[in-house]
């Protein structure tokens, strides 16, 4: 399951969203304007079951994620939904992979002290003896001409999402 | 009956006597009959491969996805001296001091390692940089990557990160660095063909004692090798799954 987020562990002002989680239900958490560049060289890599409940990470994902491993691995992947992030990418990330096709997209993910950073994502279905047993997702350091358009684009996806709810 | 044995092209001139050393200890310890067949280019394997000609081999990241997925090897060991790394670097005289300095149109020196190029592609990418916008110059070696860059015809080199550590000093000290990856799962692996299925586990135990004694550590040397380590079947396919990602690019 997951927690709310803590004030304790947030470094700064912040802003409080309740994320509506798919089959976990409300998530309070703590979002502050820092953003923690993207490590040089580096992938950032997680698996998970094919409910999306995180089974590896790797030293990389540890680090920025500002979690601890033990706080990771059994946590659904939703622990790092920042709510700048429009539904419909996930939705479109679940859709593709769960057709056993590769996912590619730009996100911006929530650190536990409330600050956030952008990859660029590839997420792969795990086919092992013709059937999907988990999938991975692998991080590296996005160009930020990207990140730019993304900045823009999802908040006028967020803001539609918003209007039909 | 005899089998056919190759390494992946990419191996260092330096280690091509250990591998006929090596191959004549496999044979010894295993009874089996290996036949050393190297060779000098990548497509020259790749038809060797898709001809089921190979039992043997000290296959590069690339090259294992395909002979795992579509012709049913088995990977057995390892080298335990880490994992394969890229660099990205220019002429110390350079006016790029980050990759983010470089441009589309950007002139880039590589080599035919094809995880290496594919790993120093991921590098270049945060500057907008990918095979439709740079001139690629294919090298024979990373010394001739390097010359490249000091001589002012490419404007960046990929280099294998031990290769690049390898280069001598003047040579390393005309280049500088940008960025070393650090992803500690792409892996060169020897590994097994089919026909040889029922030998995997025999040979497997026989190269992961290898260094136990004298004279099999000088034979690892040889190679470049510190010690074998033993795989399984999930952490090579976790590596294929890895090296997809990389290479996916969306039609
Ligand atoms: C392998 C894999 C990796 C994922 N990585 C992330 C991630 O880094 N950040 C994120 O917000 N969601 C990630 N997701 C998507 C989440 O599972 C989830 O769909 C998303 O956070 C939105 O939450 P919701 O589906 O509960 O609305 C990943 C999913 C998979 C299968």
């Amino acid at each position: 399951m997951l927690s709310d987020m803590n004030p304790a562990d947030v470094t700064g002002d912040y802003r409080e969203y309740t994320l509506d989680l798919f089959g976990i239900g409300p998530r309070r958490v703590l979002v502050t304007d820092e953003e923690v560049p993207y490590p040089d060289g580096r992938l950032i890599v997680s698996r998970t079951d094919t409910e999306g409940i995180i089974t590896h990470v790797n030293r990389s994902f540890v680090a920025m994620s500002g979690y601890t491993e033990d706080e990771l691995v059994g946590a659904p992947h939703s622990i790092l939904r920042h709510p700048d992030m429009p539904r419909a990418a996930f939705a479109d990330l679940w859709r593709t992979v769960q057709r056993g096709e590769i996912w590619q997209g730009y996100v911006k993910n929530l650190r536990k002290d409330g600050a956030h950073y952008w990859v660029k994502a590839t997420v792969i279905p795990n086919v092992r003896r013709g059937r999907i047993v988990g999938y991975t997702s692998v991080r590296r350091k996005p160009e930020r001409r990207k990140v730019e358009e993304c900045i823009a684009l999802y908040a006028r996806m967020v803001a539609e999402e918003r209007e039909v709810k | 009956m005899s089998y056919v044995f190759t390494v992946s092209p990419d191996f260092s001139p330096d280690h091509l006597p250990g591998w006929f050393v090596f191959n004549t200890w496999m044979q010894r310890v295993s009874g089996l009959r290996f036949h050393l067949e190297l060779m000098d280019h990548f497509s020259d394997l790749r038809r060797a491969v898709e001809a089921d000609r190979i039992d043997l081999i000290y296959a590069n990241p690339h090259d294992a996805a395909m002979l795992v997925r579509e012709k049913g090897f088995v990977a057995l060991v390892k080298p335990g001296d880490g994992a394969d790394e890229a660099v990205i670097a220019v002429s110390a005289d350079s006016p790029f001091h980050r990759v983010e300095d470089l441009e589309p149109e950007s002139r880039i020196a590589t080599t035919g390692d094809p995880d290496v190029h594919l790993m120093g592609m991921i590098l270049l990418e945060p500057a907008g940089l990918n095979r439709e916008n740079v001139t690629l110059h294919h090298c024979d070696s990373y010394v001739l990557v390097a010359k490249r860059l000091f001589r002012g015809e490419s404007d960046a080199g990929i280099f294998l990160a031990r290769a690049f550590d390898e280069l001598s000093r003047p040579v390393r000290e005309r280049l500088r660095m940008l960025v070393r990856s650090d992803i500690q799962v792409i892996h060169h692996y020897l590994m097994a063909g089919p026909r040889l299925a029922d030998r995997v586990d025999d040979l497997r135990d026989r190269l992961t004692a290898m260094g136990d004694d004298a004279k099999t550590a000088e034979i690892l040397k040889g190679l470049g090798v510190s010690r074998w380590e033993a795989v399984d079947e999930e952490e090579v396919e976790f590596m294929i799954d890895l090296m997809d990602t990389l290479s996916y690019s969306p039609a």
